[in-house]
């Protein structure tokens, strides 16, 4: 009907958009990667990128930097997509950079700061020239100035005060050997709109996005799941409670929020009228400061 | 749901970032952890109300200096429509943000100070919108509660404003009068101005009409990947993918290719859902054409009777945004349009223009950061180009420094 009027839905605008994005990309680079952790935002992605080259087959391989504190569905999920997809997956991971000496596991166990080194030397070492990431600019202030083609110096670091200005929907991937561009298929996407896609596509979601029964305990505010890297400390009761997760990351620092929402429909409507961000809601590093993302990104984080 | 992307402009201390914070406030955009962080840093610093400027500065050296270095983009929907608000800085040193954030926008939002009136930076901030054929204009005249909220003062600035758009050929334009500190007129009328009678901010927002902004009348398709996959199922398929930039495709259509001038017809529209009969901006779709013709990236697709101009001298306005490279005649550069990417050569530098004054300076020799002006330049290969006012896809372009590698300007064809 809406065809009759030449009108597009925001969704159909913004899947046109970011499908722009990745052929752009796709033409102008050598060596693409995806990054693809089996969370909402990076199987958007992939979807996609899947939309961009049909009938052909997507024209990079994926990417995912384990931290070794992943949920095992999420994992589980990753390897078999990729395998239906026909996608080569390259999996870089914190494990072995701590086993190099790369980096140094922290006194609190957190290992997402540590992914930066190990993102980094996987983007050195497989030589790729854009790395497409599902980071959103509703997620985070500092997010919020990103360019969809954000240029990274050969250290891997983001200047904000130094960004190319981005007119139209021109994109400037220039760089020179060791630079890389990070690009942002989803930077006009919502959590809203992440999730009306995901229902309007019925894509397949990893289990732990909707509503399920959890042993659980309470730290910092937040739900964490016990589990063979986040066990309770003294005083901390276990509880089963029903959860689920709005951001699937490293389990030792991604809260669960209770949650009867087992459908599409239910997630869509929960989000609609929730008043936390997904960020500060559930995650425990980003709480550190007020420019914690910031500071991550400006050293090379997603 | 429709989709409206605004951009916002004013001068320091307009109020600009107050009046988004409100935007965001009170349609619910903004999530409690994100008021909180905000109270906490407002009570540190001793202001006396909540300071929802500091929702939209996220930078650490803009929450240091008060001020906004960057564009920074947000979010937020209401029932009848989802809005992106690309927030743009007033300061003299980054004009070149602004102009990124009206290349893309339906909508420019210019704010005055009440007490202070039209200054030369809402000047240039309208000059610039309408260079970038943003297609409405609303001037919302802030701190109305500074001024007992008069009648007289408000009549004041609306009639210096309109004589000076005048000039300018906005094309829609609309004034209201608001407090953004207090919410008067943001999303509510406001019960302080009575003698107002039109719409609060969200609602203009909401009810503008943007679907005809668009043009649909000329066929112009980029193609941006040709799309060949070389498996067994899909053998000798072959489709060019891309975004309708301008007018409406249909299956059946005799179109023509440029360069090759060759004319085919449309055997098929298609995507990953299914094929469709038409295709409209800014739909990306793969256009697959009855003729086996020579069509790469680069190449156009266009209607046989309405083609853009084929050529490699191009005459332009240009918002020049090197830091540190200026432009001169005789100087090369690199040139991004639609698809395509070649080199070009500065022919002349016409003149440059006071974007206050709207004065044409003939004798000028550079164009510098921040400034503008027309330019005549020679492309390596030809491009397929349309009037900016036409059409404003196939009508932009921006320029490389080969060097750097950065962008050093936006260039609108004339």
């Amino acid at each position: 009907m809406h065809h009759l009027r030449y009108e597009l839905d925001h969704l159909d605008w913004l899947e046109a958009e970011s499908i722009h994005v990745f052929r752009e990309v796709a033409a102008e680079f050598e060596r693409p990667v995806l990054l693809f952790s089996g969370g909402k935002d990076s199987i958007v992605m992939l979807r996609l990128a899947e939309k961009a080259f049909w009938p052909g087959r997507i024209p990079f391989p994926v990417m995912h930097v384990d931290t070794g504190h992943n949920f095992p569905e999420v994992l589980a999920y990753r390897d078999r997509r990729a395998e239906e997809m026909g996608l080569r997956l390259v999996v870089a991971s914190v494990e072995d950079s701590i086993a190099a000496g790369r980096v140094r596991e922290r006194p609190d166990g957190l290992r997402n700061p540590l992914q930066t080194t190990t993102l980094l030397d996987a983007i050195n070492a497989n030589r790729f020239d854009a790395v497409f990431g599902g980071a959103r600019r509703d997620e985070e202030k500092a997010r919020a100035k990103e360019r969809v083609f954000s240029f990274r110096d050969e250290f891997g670091q983001w200047d904000p005060k130094n960004q190319r200005p981005e007119l139209w929907s021109l994109y400037n991937g220039r760089h020179f050997p060791g630079e890389h561009i990070r690009v942002f298929p989803l930077s006009n996407w919502t959590e809203l709109d992440v999730w009306q896609y995901l229902a309007r596509e019925s894509v397949d979601l990893p289990q732990i996005y909707f509503a399920h029964r959890r042993e659980v305990f309470e730290r910092d505010g937040m739900l964490l799941a016990t589990g063979p890297f986040t066990a309770p400390r003294e005083g901390e009761l276990v509880e089963t409670r029903t959860v689920r997760y709005r951001t699937v990351g490293d389990m030792t620092c991604t809260g669960a929020v209770e949650s009867l929402a087992a459908s599409y429909a239910d997630v869509i409507a929960e989000v609609a009228v929730t008043r936390v961000t997904e960020r500060g809601a559930t995650r425990a590093d980003d709480r550190m400061s007020e420019a914690a993302m910031e500071d991550r990104k400006r050293e090379g984080y997603f | 749901m429709e989709l409206l992307r605004f951009a916002t402009a004013g001068s320091v201390d307009d109020g600009k970032s107050t009046l988004i914070g409100r935007l965001l406030f009170d349609s619910k955009a903004v999530m409690a952890d994100q008021l909180e962080a905000v109270e906490r840093t407002s009570a540190q610093r001793g202001e006396g109300y909540t300071n929802l400027a500091l929702l939209t500065d996220g930078l650490r050296a803009e929450r240091e200096q008060g001020i906004t270095i960057d564009v920074a983009y947000r979010y937020f929907a209401t029932a009848k429509r989802k809005f992106v608000i690309a927030d743009t800085p007033g300061h003299i040193q980054y004009t070149r943000n602004m102009v990124t954030g009206a290349s893309t926008a339906n909508l420019a939002l210019v704010l005055v100070d009440a007490r202070k009136g039209i200054l030369e930076q809402t000047r240039r901030h309208a000059f610039l919108s309408t260079l970038l054929r943003v297609p409405h204009m609303v001037l919302c005249v802030n701190k109305m509660d500074l001024v007992d909220w008069s009648e007289q003062r408000y009549e004041e600035i609306k009639h210096e404003f309109r004589e000076f758009a005048a000039k300018l050929d906005v094309p829609d334009l609309t004034v209201i009068p608001i407090s953004a500190l207090n919410g008067d007129n943001v999303v509510t009328r406001s019960e302080q101005m009575p003698w107002y009678d039109g719409s609060s901010l969200l609602h203009h927002l909401e009810d503008v009409h943007i679907a005809s902004d668009r043009n649909l009348i000329d066929v112009r398709f980029p193609v941006q990947w040709v799309v060949r996959p070389m498996s067994d199922e899909w053998h000798d398929y072959r489709g060019y993918a891309g975004v309708v930039a301008s007018g409406v495709m249909k299956v059946g259509d005799e179109v023509m290719v440029l360069p090759s001038g060759l004319s085919t017809t449309i055997s098929a529209i298609e995507t990953f859902d299914g094929p469709v009969e038409e295709a409209f901006p800014p739909m990306a779709v793969t256009v697959r054409l009855a003729d086996n013709l020579d069509v790469s990236r680069g190449d156009m697709i266009c209607r046989v009777r309405n083609a853009p101009d084929v050529t490699q001298d191009v005459d332009a306005m240009i918002c020049w945004m090197g830091d540190a490279a200026s432009l001169t005649a005789g100087s090369r550069w690199a040139i991004k349009h639609t698809t395509r990417n070649a080199r070009v050569v500065v022919r002349e530098l016409t003149y440059r223009l006071d974007v206050n004054t709207l004065h044409r300076d003939e004798s000028a020799e550079s164009l510098s950061l921040n400034e503008i002006g027309r330019v005549r330049l020679r492309v390596t290969q030809p491009l397929f180009t349309d009037e900016y006012r036409r059409n404003r896809s196939t009508g932009s372009f921006i320029l490389i420094d080969e060097g750097t590698g950065a962008t050093v300007a936006g260039g609108m064809i004339l």
